[in-house]
């Protein structure tokens, strides 16, 4: 067109199609997904998401190159330990994306205009805490998928016995994703304030861990490997890594595993319970905010 | 059918009472809810909505009831609350579009209705760059987008006015009178400014401490009031005196005489004062009720029941 004017053809009204709550739940999870990332905002925002990301997938890409050389099965990291030994990058990821998808509305006072919607309560919770926890488990499971992916090209022997181990270790990812959003997001709801958001998330990880690390040491030191095992409930990591060892037949990489299957099934509780806290808190505390 | 009707609506918090029995009925079109800081339209609003359960009574929104069909009135309702409600690192089409998706529209005509909406309120290439570096012109014009997005039928907009310059507050109010008017979307809309009402509203509702304090149509507000304003170059009191001499009931008040009218002949003698007088007449004119009198007369009825009109007391 060379030339091209813009008519104003004054106000349309909308009598279109108006999709139900299955369609609102659904785009509410992807905003807050692509939010996770830092998708659809500044540069600045995406930056920590996919630096750490990154820095998840080196030492899996680094074990399956040493791997190929050396034809060594250990140089390859255990699936199930994976989660476990990078723990650090994982909860720094919690702790700066927590509060993006937690407090960032609830300080900007956007939640009033959710609930003045047809959107419900407990649907807004639950499309938060999905898509936190698809995120953690994205960052979690691509460097496994690339340990067993490389396993397999180069060749890793009794490759039944792999996908076992690997299909294992993805559930226990799936557990760690929706434990540390649990936590995450509770913490983070309750510190408006982005800085104090991502320093309250740290802080929870780096005291329950310090806190369980001391006690086990000293456990360990009297040889008292009971409860060495059962205060390992105290840290996400520990406390996934239980049920992981006890249920899904994982080898250990915590310093103390509870005993027997009976521990395995407190782990588990315990996670449940960790789980349905978080939404009921996060629900009330959605709410309030929705009438502030 | 009216939009909104309230029976016997009563609201109370632990320290306050936020609404007390209130009962109105308005009908479509823009209409004005008015009341002083911590009158009940907040909290009217988030009852209306559905959001907060009243402590008694009952209302009806749009012939929804609040109380069991509240999901029903927030998909045919827009809001724009009073305070900053918009997140800063997005754009302001990315979080309308957001919006609009909130409210069950398809993708692709969520990105249209955006676009139409944004450039409506008066958006246009700002609207790609994030909110947090808006002026607070251009975040209240995303508010009231966010609002209208979805296509409602009716909008509640609260102090949409707020912080603006005059500028920007005409144009707001022109906004307003168009959504009423050529957008056919009724209006509910609070501000304690009673100026700004009386311009873009067909029917104002007025509460106070929680209690209607009246309800009814502009023009009842602003019906002569039975008294002229005249306004001379020089000579004020010595028209007055004159006046007085013949028997008209007058007083001065500023710059002006105010003169009551007892029939025709008011006017004649008016007229004929300046000219003996040989004064310069600036102005004449029959004085209109404000709806500010409203509250400087103080509330002589405070349960007067919707619709009663009320004579403003003659000055």
């Amino acid at each position: 067109m060379s030339t091209s004017t813009i008519h104003d053809i004054g106000y349309r009204h909308y009598d279109g199609r108006r999709s139900g709550r299955a369609y609102v739940l659904r785009s509410l999870y992807v905003h807050n997904l692509r939010a996770a990332f830092g998708l659809g905002r500044p540069a600045r925002a995406k930056i920590m998401p996919f630096l750490l990301a990154g820095i998840m997938l080196l030492p899996a890409a680094g074990s399956v190159a040493a791997f190929a050389f050396s034809k060594q099965p250990d140089a390859l990291f255990r699936y199930s330990s994976y989660a476990n030994i990078m723990q650090v990058i994982v909860a720094i990821f919690l702790a700066t994306q927590a509060p993006v998808l937690a407090s960032r509305e609830v300080r900007f006072h956007v939640i009033p205009l959710y609930f003045s919607r047809p959107v419900g309560h407990l649907d807004f919770v639950l499309a938060k805490g999905a898509a936190l926890t698809t995120a953690l488990f994205a960052l979690m499971a691509v460097p496994v998928t690339v340990l067993y992916v490389g396993g397999l090209i180069t060749k890793m022997p009794d490759s039944g016995e792999q996908l076992l181990k690997f299909l294992g270790a993805l559930v226990g990812c799936v557990l760690y994703a929706l434990v540390l959003a649990a936590i995450g997001m509770v913490v983070a709801a309750f510190t408006p304030r982005r800085g104090f958001g991502v320093a309250a998330v740290i802080a929870v990880y780096m005291i329950s861990a310090a806190f369980v690390g001391a006690v086990q040491g000293i456990a360990d030191a009297q040889t008292n490997f009971t409860l060495q095992g059962w205060i390992g409930l105290g840290t996400p990591f520990n406390l996934v890594d239980i049920v992981q060892v006890r249920l899904l037949g994982a080898q250990s990489s915590s310093p103390g595993i509870a005993p027997g299957i009976a521990g395995g099934a407190v782990a588990l509780a315990v996670c449940a319970v960790i789980i349905a806290g978080s939404i009921a808190v996060l629900y009330r505390r959605f709410r309030k905010a929705g009438l502030s | 059918m009216p939009i909104i009707a309230t029976q016997g609506l009563t609201m109370r918090f632990p320290r306050v009472t936020a609404l007390d029995d209130l009962n109105v009925a308005v009908e479509p079109g823009v209409v004005g809810l008015v009341g002083a800081n911590g009158a009940g339209k907040s909290t009217l609003i988030k009852i209306l909505l559905g959001l907060l359960p009243p402590t008694s009574g009952t209302a009806t929104v749009l012939g929804l009831d609040i109380a069991r069909e509240g999901l029903r009135i927030r998909e045919s309702v827009g809001f724009m609350p009073e305070y900053d409600c918009l997140p800063p690192d997005v754009s302001a089409t990315e979080f309308v579009v957001h919006m609009a998706r909130m409210c069950g529209l398809p993708p692709t005509a969520a990105r249209e209705r955006a676009a139409d909406t944004l450039r409506h309120v008066g958006l246009y290439e700002e609207r790609y760059r994030p909110i947090g570096g808006y002026s607070t012109g251009m975040r209240q014009r995303v508010k009231l987008a966010q609002a209208l997005v979805h296509d409602p039928k009716l909008v509640f907009l609260d102090e949409p006015t707020n912080g603006l310059d005059p500028a920007g507050r005409d144009e707001m109010l022109d906004l307003i009178r168009r959504i009423g008017a050529e957008f056919g979307i009724s209006v509910l809309v609070t501000s304690h400014l009673l100026g700004e009402l009386e311009r873009v509203c067909d029917h104002v509702v007025i509460i106070d401490g929680g209690k209607l304090l009246r309800s009814q149509a502009v023009e009842a507000y602003t019906a002569a009031s039975g008294v002229l304003t005249v306004e001379v170059d020089e000579g004020r009191d010595a028209l007055g005196r004159h006046l007085f001499d013949q028997g008209v009931s007058v007083h001065p008040e500023g710059r002006f005489l105010i003169v009551d009218i007892a029939g025709e002949t008011t006017y004649d003698q008016v007229r004929d004062g300046v000219a003996g007088l040989g004064l310069r007449l600036i102005r004449m004119e029959q004085r209109r009720h404000h709806i500010e009198e409203v509250f400087q007369t103080g509330p002589p009825a405070p349960q007067a029941p919707a619709g009663t009109v009320q004579q403003g007391a003659p000055r």
